[in-house]
């Protein structure tokens, strides 16, 4: 029981950083219908930019780790968007008309890039981060087995909360967010009733990007060893998640996210970790077998 | 038109810097007292200056004259070159400049080739989008590395059984994935190819786990074999032939080989895009609400693709074990599927021709520059994109209907 529930408290922690990254994957495949290849690198970027701007607020700013990190945040959030609006404008962009299949290899092709950038860059070793925060709740103590929430894990909790009523506020209550749904449901319509349909679309590749830059940054103070190629596996698994929830649906996408990361702890936990991969594509086929358009995804009429 | 060049360019500048500022300005160092910052600025002035200078000329260059638009009927060019293409490539190994590096690379480049040509059947043709090509490759090289391992078949046997263990994985897979559209199948696909690799890397006793299979049996050529010296009671290739014994000789042979692999390859994918099933594929492609209400099913018409696809790819596969002697899951990542499916959309999907010029361009030309090695990958991927901007349905992309009423305009 002690058990069951220290993999359900890491398993809904990791669920929420995958389900950050899922939304972005799959608010872009509503608005335009291409799957971001890149999305797992920005992911990856904001990692990166996130350590980096740690380690700057540290050394510049003191000691006080809470300020260094609601820097970090902010940081990392405004540089990993740049990063995420300048693929949109210039690899995705000229091809929005172009055949289904152009903008995802122009993607694929944008992954390799930042990939080898980044190992360029930054060197291709790990690079490790000691822990930030101490300490946390003993939350059971049965026999030899203790539950333990740590402050951390309260953090990523928290914040993903918070990101996700504010993300959700600004979809369903704000002139962006009315006109992002429009967008969404018929482009055309959509610029023919005044909507700048660019600037809507390079909306939803920042707010994707912030939301996997704070994803990053959560990643490199949970585990604290980050390297070039962590965006590659994540993004698939975040896209994964995006998928079993029904690509397109915000909500299903941080359920997706949450379900991705319940099965992997569990998985770990009780059976084995080197097929932990294996258990979520596993998971993943059985559930478009027999729900094609995921957990809460629309069914997808076809009309002629 | 100056000031407002000038004023572009600056923005450019700009942004190109505060992206480069995190990333390039300041480095991660090691040290004793665990990560610090390095910081070298220099770096970041210089990408801004670059992307001022490089947007300035876009903006005040004419644009570039545009891309000649390749003449209605190319039918009989095409067939032209692609015979011209068969005869240099039969010839390659024998012209003067040919050395022993230049038939290898151009092994490699053929392999794609023959890859790009099984998963065109499955993209191209029958417009399913399959991310995880290179599970089907895996399984035909470990197909017959453990085949010739364990039971001591000779290539000739195993290359197809290895195909049909492919097509019997690809069966295997689409049977239950091929009822789902597009985007859904192409995560599937991509997450089977990871599931493979993740098996072969994990499961020790069978595959050998990270460390691979090695000293992998190389082919021979009607039981004569390419070694300095034959098993008892055989003959080598060279003492048949009364020639001194060169280790190019295997070289050229495995070159001769793949080469009719993969023209077989082509040959195939010609002859059947005329039968039913073939014309089925591309009417599933380009309508498959027409399809189902003409009467074609499309799960058993998208299966038949994905096996064939599966079984080119297994035949390579075992090839490529052959050729290297050696494999390990290192071999079989998602970047090998990108590739491959890369040069197929490069080449302008469903273009046999086509594919040929991207593999040259993706596999060929990074060949030459390896020792670049740490700038091989970037450029690689930038131009994927710049491919993909310049001509986003492909190098080739035009293609004649395979079949129409009445004569052609």
């Amino acid at each position: 029981m002690e058990y069951f529930l220290q993999q359900l408290i890491n398993g809904l922690t990791l669920g929420a950083i995958y389900g950050l990254i899922a939304i972005g994957y799959t608010m872009v495949y509503g608005i335009i219908g291409m799957i971001n290849f890149a999305h797992g690198e920005i992911y990856m970027l904001g990692a990166f930019i996130s350590l980096i701007a740690f380690l700057a607020a540290t050394t510049i700013g003191g000691s006080s780790v809470p300020i260094a990190l609601v820097i970090t945040l902010f940081a990392t959030m405004i540089f990993t968007s740049l990063w995420g609006w300048t693929v949109e404008r210039i690899a995705y962009r000229p091809l929005r008309s172009a055949p289904r299949l152009a903008p995802l290899i122009s993607a694929i092709g944008v992954s390799i890039v930042l990939q080898n950038f980044s190992q360029l860059a930054q060197g291709a070793r790990v690079k490790p981060l000691p822990p930030v925060f101490h300490g946390g709740v003993t939350l059971m103590e049965g026999g030899d087995f203790t539950v333990s929430l740590n402050w951390l894990q309260i953090v990523i909790m928290a914040l993903t909360l918070v990101l996700m009523l504010g993300f959700t506020w600004l979809i369903t209550r704000t002139a962006l967010g009315r006109a992002q749904r429009a967008t969404e449901q018929d482009r055309t319509m959509a610029a023919l009733l005044g909507i700048d349909v660019d600037r809507i679309v390079s909306a939803t590749f920042v707010m994707g990007a912030v939301l996997a830059s704070v994803a990053g940054l959560m990643v490199t103070l949970y585990y604290g060893v980050i390297d070039f190629y962590i965006g590659f596996l994540a993004g698939i698994k975040a896209f994964t998640a995006a998928v079993l929830g029904g690509i397109g649906s915000l909500p299903g996408a941080m359920l997706g996210g949450l379900l991705i990361g319940l099965i992997e702890a569990f998985w770990s936990g009780y059976f084995s970790i080197e097929y932990k991969d294996v258990a979520t594509f596993g998971i993943l086929v059985m559930v478009l077998l027999f729900r094609p358009t995921g957990l809460l995804g629309r069914p997808d009429v076809e009309k002629i | 038109m100056l000031p407002a060049a000038l004023r572009d360019a600056a923005l450019a500048a700009l942004v190109a810097g505060a992206l480069a500022l995190p990333m390039l300005g300041f480095r991660l160092v090691d040290s004793a007292s665990g990560l610090t910052l390095a910081g070298r600025f220099d770096l970041v002035a210089w990408a801004a200056g670059l992307v001022f200078c490089g947007r300035l000329l876009i903006r005040l260059l004419p644009p570039l004259p545009a891309f000649p638009a390749l003449p209605a009927r190319l039918g009989d060019l095409r067939l032209k070159a692609g015979w011209a293409m068969a005869a240099i490539a039969l010839i390659l190994p024998f012209l003067p400049f040919a050395d022993r590096n230049l038939v290898d690379k151009a092994t490699m480049v053929l392999i794609y080739v023959m890859l790009g040509w099984g998963l065109n059947i499955v993209v191209g043709l029958a417009g399913l989008l399959d991310l995880g090509f290179v599970a089907f490759y895996a399984v035909g090289a470990y197909s017959y590395a453990l085949l010739s391992q364990t039971f001591g078949l000779s290539f000739w046997v195993c290359l197809p059984l290895a195909g049909v263990l492919s097509a019997g994985f690809g069966l295997a897979l689409g049977f239950p994935v091929l009822r789902l559209r597009g985007d859904y199948l192409a995560i599937v696909t991509l997450g089977f190819g990871e599931i493979i690799r993740v098996i072969l890397q994990n499961w020790q006793d069978v595959t050998g786990g990270p460390n691979g299979i090695s000293g992998i049996e190389r082919p021979s050529l009607f039981g004569l074999s390419f070694k300095a010296a034959a098993p008892e009671g055989r003959q080598t290739f060279a003492e048949f032939f009364g020639l001194d014994y060169s280790a190019d000789h295997r070289v050229i042979f495995l070159y001769f080989l793949i080469l009719a692999l993969a023209l077989a390859t082509n040959l195939f994918t010609l002859r059947i895009r005329r039968l039913p099933v073939g014309r089925a594929w591309e009417a599933l492609r380009d309508d498959e609400i027409a399809c189902r209400s003409l009467g074609i099913n499309p799960t058993t018409v998208k299966l038949s693709a994905f096996a064939l696809g599966a079984m080119f790819a297994g035949f390579a596969g075992s090839f490529f074990a052959t050729r290297q002697g050696f494999i390990s899951p290192e071999s079989f990542t998602f970047i090998e599927s990108a590739v491959i499916l890369a040069i197929v959309v490069l080449g302008g999907m469903g273009s046999q021709i086509g594919i040929v010029l991207a593999a040259l361009l993706l596999v060929g030309l990074p060949e030459w520059f390896r020792e670049l090695q740490q700038y091989r990958m970037l450029a690689f991927g930038g131009a994927m994109v710049l491919i993909m901007l310049w001509k986003p349905s492909g190098l080739l992309s035009h293609r004649e209907p395979t079949i129409r009423l009445g004569n052609a305009p």
